[in-house]
């Protein structure tokens, strides 16, 4: 092998390897790709797993949202083994917006905004135990907060 | 893009609360601009916090989530002074991160 041809390969492994580091990073949990790439609710469910209604998920968010663009969204879990977090936005083009990872030492808790395109059902799904329960609210959007 | 997550976390007993803004445009690849042309998707594809070598919350996120993301969340047995780190990825494959200590 010669010294240029070992060299190439050198950078190109650290090049590969820089590329690639940031995906790494991040990798603790698979990335539900056919879930978020659902178009319906009964797609993302069929992908996810059917889920169970549950009262011992608290879901907060605005009756009424004049902003549909910036929906502020809170849930808490009071299931035992609570591992995932879904926020998934019925009518939006992709309803799953969301997947939250609950490492042990984590409160089951997870608070962020998100975009309504339209008044519908917000729903907070929750994996624990292996089982997937559900709870659900509904959102009024004055003005749109996808594609307007 | 160093600094582009402002953190805040913040004790409460044993627990601490960490807020997280991230400066992100969250383009959902739906809108169109005054020409009428589509403007191409540009959103956080992961984030993910760690603290003291261990991850404390990991998120995998659609175009859904508002632009410049705020995220929440809660770590148990947690001590003044340990510091948080958060860090983004997007699906252009840039990143950003941030972090703060525990007050």
């Amino acid at each position: 092998m010669t010294r240029s041809r070992r060299s190439f390969l050198k950078i190109a492994g650290a090049a590969i390897a820089m590329g690639l580091m940031p995906l790494k990073l991040l990798a603790d949990f698979m990335r539900p790709e056919k879930a978020m790439a659902a178009t319906d609710l009964a797609g993302v469910f069929a992908e996810l797993g059917a889920a169970e209604d549950s009262d011992q998920i608290d879901l907060q968010s605005p009756d009424i949202a004049e902003n549909g663009a910036v929906v502020p969204v809170s849930v808490t879990s009071n299931l035992a083994d609570t591992s995932k977090i879904y926020i998934v936005i019925e009518k939006n083009p992709n309803p799953l917006a969301a997947a939250f990872m609950i490492p042990e030492g984590t409160e089951a808790f997870v608070q962020t905004r998100v975009k309504v395109a339209q008044t519908c059902l917000v729903y907070a799904v929750v994996e624990a135990g292996g089982k997937l329960y559900k709870a659900s609210r509904e959102t009024k959007v004055t003005l749109g907060g996808c594609g307007g | 893009m160093a600094g582009s997550i402002r953190i805040r976390a913040k004790l409460d007993g044993d627990v601490a609360e960490v807020k997280a803004l991230m400066r992100h445009p969250m383009e959902t690849g739906q809108r169109k601009d005054s020409a009428g042309n589509k403007i191409p998707a540009h959103f956080i594809t992961q984030v993910k916090a760690t603290s003291g070598g261990k991850t404390v919350m990991e998120a995998h996120w659609g175009a859904a989530v508002s632009q410049n993301p705020f995220l929440g969340f809660k770590i148990k047995g947690a001590k003044a002074g340990d510091v948080v780190k958060v860090e983004w990825l997007d699906n252009k494959g840039e990143t950003g991160e941030g972090e703060a200590a525990i007050k």
